[in-house]
């Protein structure tokens, strides 16, 4: 059936899930059936039935379980622990993880455990603002791009590219003094101030990441609006705004989700090498990044310094990754066929 | 017995998944002799296609494939990549459906018959093999064959390069090609000019000809034996004549009285064929087709019939009540009845204000170029002045080849807005004049269904928010639009209980059945229907015209119906607007255009629309148009047909200067309007003419 090398081409990706969901139809009309009787005509809503599918993978779980213990860990981290963040230890340098430090102390008697669970706040909030704050520019300004087309697609487009040639990284070294000490900002933006270093370091991640993401959706959305369901609902009278909301972005959620989900780990990364060389949060505050940093030059000879921070970054970055990917695969009812 | 060229035994293929596997083919048997020309007739899904590329050897490595292959008596199925190699091309070769994707882009299409010359034979010089390929595609029909053998594949229309594959494919005088839906992806003129270039490559090469379809008109005209599949198995086999005339097994019989006929659409319904081919992953016991059938018995749905031979007549069939259809008890017309069919009164149009009227409507597309200052430098005329009125209650088919306007013409009316020259009254109201308001309120009186059922509906979306989605234009608050989606659902024959499904989840079939409630839910008075048949299959084409035709008949609503396939609209429509490069050139009646077509492009159409019937469709005579459809972005100063009319040939000079030179205007001839200098020269084309023919004898 999947293999009938008559069908159209362009409902290719018809073919492969033309087996699956009908065996899934069958199944699920068995169990339906029995439930009918009691259950009225009320249509069950979307999110419920993404929450539905979301709960049968063991992905969310795992990875749920990492972040959420991350979360846990960086909130309530600090009941457990008698030394607050920066307080010395005079009597206790360069201790490896015992029952006093539960992840040892460095050269000045800092309590690593101590820094783990402020550093994690910071990374985390960066993180998970960060990232939806990219993804929200590129869900704006690529599906606006792609459907209306003519001079504002023109106008993303040089933006796009301008931005593109930028090197980021060396932009944010430029702004980072801003960051660092929001007088420096610039007298335009100045108001900006109010805010604290993490913040400014939020826009300026979310500013810099959004491009690629924005070309994806500009040209699924170019795609999308030649759809016959897009022209159906043209030809209903449907505003331009609903037809995003309703048609586009859905459509292209599932990108937008990954982008979001991986965007995390992209954006605590981003901070975390900001950080790690100087760049973004500043002493006294601390982040994955400056932990790492101090870490490094004691990877070998007090390794706990280096690998208790690396070890959390890495577990938070798988975490959000799989939680991203089940996120996908529940939003998207074609996508587990496709890859099946 | 002479052995068979191509022997085919108990062949089964298998896809692994992670559920155990999917059987494709389920033990298929045939054999193809000499010279022979046998059709493999089945469904999308039914194995068609697989069971033919494992004869090739082309099925991907993951499929196990078990049963035998025999070529003059050798196993293919064994044999290396290498040596099977050696064979395709030179003894067994293959037409693909897809003519564009089956060429390489980057090499001229004379290097590819070139490589397939020298491929089979080093000893070929370069300059032979050149000269070879020249000549081939003269065979298959390729005017200044000199110049295009050095064309590239994109540089050919469908049609060209459907033959360059043919080309291709006897190049090496084959003792066996077998060709995969050749001319599915084709118009129906270029469908019978394919068609006939086969049956030359046949004639040239001597070879035999499996021909793999779904469309059994084509079937009638040009094999020798059927074979149909159904759910991976063959369910019966025979000489083409029988088969159509007195088919044994109830799928065969509901397959055929599921067709439209163009001779006979119109004054009997279609028969629908209900329920879907099953799981192929998931087979149920017994016979596959017992949940179709409605003649199944117990003993269907516990043993799967064999297909067996029948000793009195040789003829195969497998169904477990074939001797009681053999013998005459059990007739096609007991187990598929035709639904009654209501005489629909000729309506007295006179005076009734059209809901639909475009006057002299243009489309013109601007064409392009450079990328700083962009300049025009052309127009596309995809729709180049065309009237025509829907009435109330009636409807309107649009016809013609793809690239001649109609779905054009049916997007510029649901635009609503003033067209580029001309103008567009709908409901009465001219629609250049109409306020955003007001715009947006006749937006529910006019819906449009779309060709591909699975574009037209947003697959991110619940079936029940689909169908009331027109409704939330016009705020209609939810329970009011939850009560009219489950009306709707019933309306079109679905469970109403499907609201909270995804699209996926729906056959081609239904998810057509979804689109249609979707464009009835505002009680629209028009509606505009973009080949919503085309894309599904022939058992499903028909529950979803008759259900067109109920639903027009019970809301007293106005089609206008837009197809390729003028079997169909002959069947529902009640006037047809026959379109070509972007004019209508004849607009009248259905009965009087069908009967007694008046321009020579109607004929030509008509003739090469396939009859499913074999007497028939042999003693019929096309008239085979030359060429193809000329750019729509050309200035033609005359008739815009003139370059492939078959009439114009037949006329004298004089005549001949006033098509060139003069671009007809519609006369009214009888009923219809015609766009033709010489429509009373037509009778010289009167040899090929279909309507002498009569109909069927009904059941």
């Amino acid at each position: 059936m999947s293999m009938n090398a008559q069908q159209p081409a362009d409902r290719g990706a018809d073919l492969a899930e033309d087996l699956e969901p009908t065996a899934h139809l069958i199944a699920e009309k068995a169990d339906t059936t029995a439930s009918q009787q009691e259950k009225a005509h009320r249509p069950i809503s979307r999110g419920r039935l993404v929450w539905r599918r979301l709960k049968g993978k063991p992905n969310f779980y795992i990875g749920g379980a990492i972040v959420l213990a991350i979360v846990a860990f960086a909130l309530f981290g600090d009941l457990f622990n008698i030394y607050t963040q920066g307080q010395q230890d005079s009597f206790n340098f360069n201790s490896p993880p015992s029952a006093q430090h539960y992840f040892g102390t460095d050269a000045i008697g800092v309590d690593l455990y101590a820094s783990m669970t402020s550093a994690l706040r910071t990374s985390l909030l960066i993180g998970f603002l960060a990232a939806p704050t990219a993804t929200l520019v590129a869900a704006i300004m690529g599906s606006l791009a792609g459907y209306l087309g003519g001079p504002f697609e023109m106008f993303t487009n040089w933006l796009i590219n301008l931005l593109l040639v930028l090197p980021v990284f060396y932009v944010l070294m430029i702004v980072s003094p801003a960051i660092a000490d929001p007088s420096n900002l610039p007298g335009a933006i100045q108001w900006l101030g109010f805010m604290p270093a993490w913040g400014l370091l939020v826009i300026a991640i979310g500013l810099f990441s959004w491009m690629i993401m924005a070309q994806i959706v500009k040209n699924q959305t170019k795609s999308l609006k030649e759809r016959e369901y897009v022209k159906a609902a043209r030809y209903m009278g449907v505003s331009t705004p609903t037809i995003l909301r309703r048609h586009i972005i859905p459509n292209v959620a599932s990108l937008l989700i990954i982008d979001g989900a991986l965007g995390v780990a992209g954006a605590i990364l981003a901070e975390t090498s900001l950080s790690f060389f100087g760049l973004g949060i500043q002493a006294p505050d601390v982040s994955l990044g400056t932990l790492l940093q101090d870490g490094t030059g004691a990877a070998v000879s007090r390794p706990w310094l280096f690998v208790i921070p690396a070890s959390f970054l890495i577990a938070l970055l798988t975490g959000v990754a799989l939680v991203g990917d089940a996120l996908r695969d529940a939003i998207d009812p074609t996508s587990e066929v496709n890859r099946a | 017995m002479p052995e068979p060229l191509l022997q085919v035994k108990d062949l089964t293929v298998t896809f692994p998944n992670a559920k155990g596997g999917v059987r494709a083919v389920r033990g298929v048997d045939y054999s193809v002799g000499e010279g022979e020309f046998l059709g493999i007739v089945g469904e999308s899904g039914s194995g068609k296609s697989v069971s033919s590329l494992a004869v090739m050897g082309l099925l991907p490595s993951s499929a196990k494939i078990t049963g035998d292959i025999t070529f003059r008596g050798e196993s293919l199925l064994g044999m290396s990549d290498r040596a099977l190699s050696k064979l395709r091309g030179r003894e067994m070769a293959m037409i693909f459906q897809d003519p564009l994707s089956a060429l390489t882009p980057v090499y001229t299409v004379g290097q590819q018959i070139v490589e397939a010359l020298t491929l089979h034979d080093k000893n070929v010089p370069q300059r032979s093999a050149e000269k070879r390929a020249v000549e081939l595609l003269k065979i298959v029909g390729i005017p200044a064959a000199e110049r295009r053998v050095k064309a590239f594949p994109h540089e050919f229309s469908g049609g060209m390069r459907q033959r360059a594959m043919i080309a291709i494919a006897i190049a090496n005088d084959p003792a066996l090609i077998v060709a995969d839906e050749p001319t599915t992806a084709l118009d129906v003129t270029i469908q019978a000019q394919i068609l006939e270039v086969l049956q030359k490559a046949k004639e040239v090469t001597g070879a035999a000809v499996v021909l793999i379809t779904h469309d059994l008109g084509v079937v009638a005209g040009n094999v020798d034996r059927v074979a149909v599949m159904y759910a991976g198995k063959l369910v019966e086999k025979g000489p083409v004549e029988e088969v159509f005339h007195s088919p044994r097994m109830p799928y065969t019989m509901g397959l055929l009285r599921s067709v439209p006929n163009m001779l006979t659409a119109g004054k009997e319904r279609l028969v629908p064929l209900e329920g879907r081919p099953p799981n192929l992953a998931n087979l149920p016991v017994g016979c596959p087709f017992a949940d179709r059938c409605p003649a199944a018995q117990d003993r269907c749905r516990t043993t799967e019939p064999e297909l067996l031979a029948d000793l009195r007549d040789g003829r195969e069939v497998a169904c477990h009540r074939s001797d009681e259809i053999a013998a005459g008890t059990l007739k096609p017309s007991d187990i598929f009845p035709r639904p009654p069919h209501e005489e629909r009164a000729v309506k007295d149009s006179t005076g009734l204000q059209p809901v639909v009227k475009a006057q002299d409507l243009i489309r013109h597309f601007p064409l392009y170029k450079g990328a700083v200052f962009r300049r025009v430098v052309g127009r596309v005329k995809a729709v180049d002045g065309v009237d025509f009125e829907v009435l109330p209650g009636e409807t309107l088919g649009l016809v013609g080849e793809s690239g001649s306007g109609k779905s054009t013409t049916a997007l510029e009316i649901m635009e609503l807005v003033s067209p580029q020259r001309g103008s567009l009254e709908v409901t009465g109201k001219d629609v250049g004049t109409l306020s955003r308001a007001e715009r947006l309120a006749m937006r529910q009186d006019v819906q449009i269904v779309f060709q591909d059922p699975m574009a037209a509906v947003d697959p991110r979306m619940p079936v029940g928010d689909i169908i009331a989605e027109p409704l939330t234009v016009h705020g209609v608050p939810r329970a009011e639009r939850d009560r009219r989606v489950v009306e709707m659902l019933e309306l079109v024959g679905l469970d109403p209980e499907m609201t909270d499904r995804y699209p996926h989840e729906f056959s081609g079939g239904q998810r057509q059945r979804i689109g249609i409630a979707r464009s009835l839910i505002t009680n629209p008075k028009v509606l505009v229907l973009d080949e919503p048949v085309s894309a599904l299959d022939v058992s499903v084409q028909a529950g979803v015209v008759n259900l067109l035709e109920d639903l027009r008949d019970r809301m007293g609503l106005s089609y206008l119906f837009v197809a390729h396939d003028l079997a169909i609209v002959r069947e529902i429509a009640d006037k047809i607007a026959v379109m070509y490069l972007g004019r209508i050139v004849e607009y009248g009646p259905v009965q009087e255009v069908y009967e007694t077509p008046r321009h020579p492009y109607t004929r030509a159409l008509m003739s090469a629309v396939p009859v499913p019937d074999p007497t028939i469709e042999r003693a019929r005579r096309r008239i085979l148009l030359t060429g193809d459809l000329p750019s729509p972005t050309e200035d033609i100063p005359g008739c815009n047909f003139a370059s492939r009319c078959p009439l114009f040939r037949m006329l004298d000079e004089t005549r001949q200067a006033q098509c060139l030179g003069d671009d007809p205007a519609a006369t009214v001839h009888g009923k219809s309007k015609v766009a033709c200098h010489h429509v009373d020269e037509i009778h010289r084309l009167d040899d090929a003419d279909i309507s002498a023919l009569s109909p069927i004898p009904g059941d």
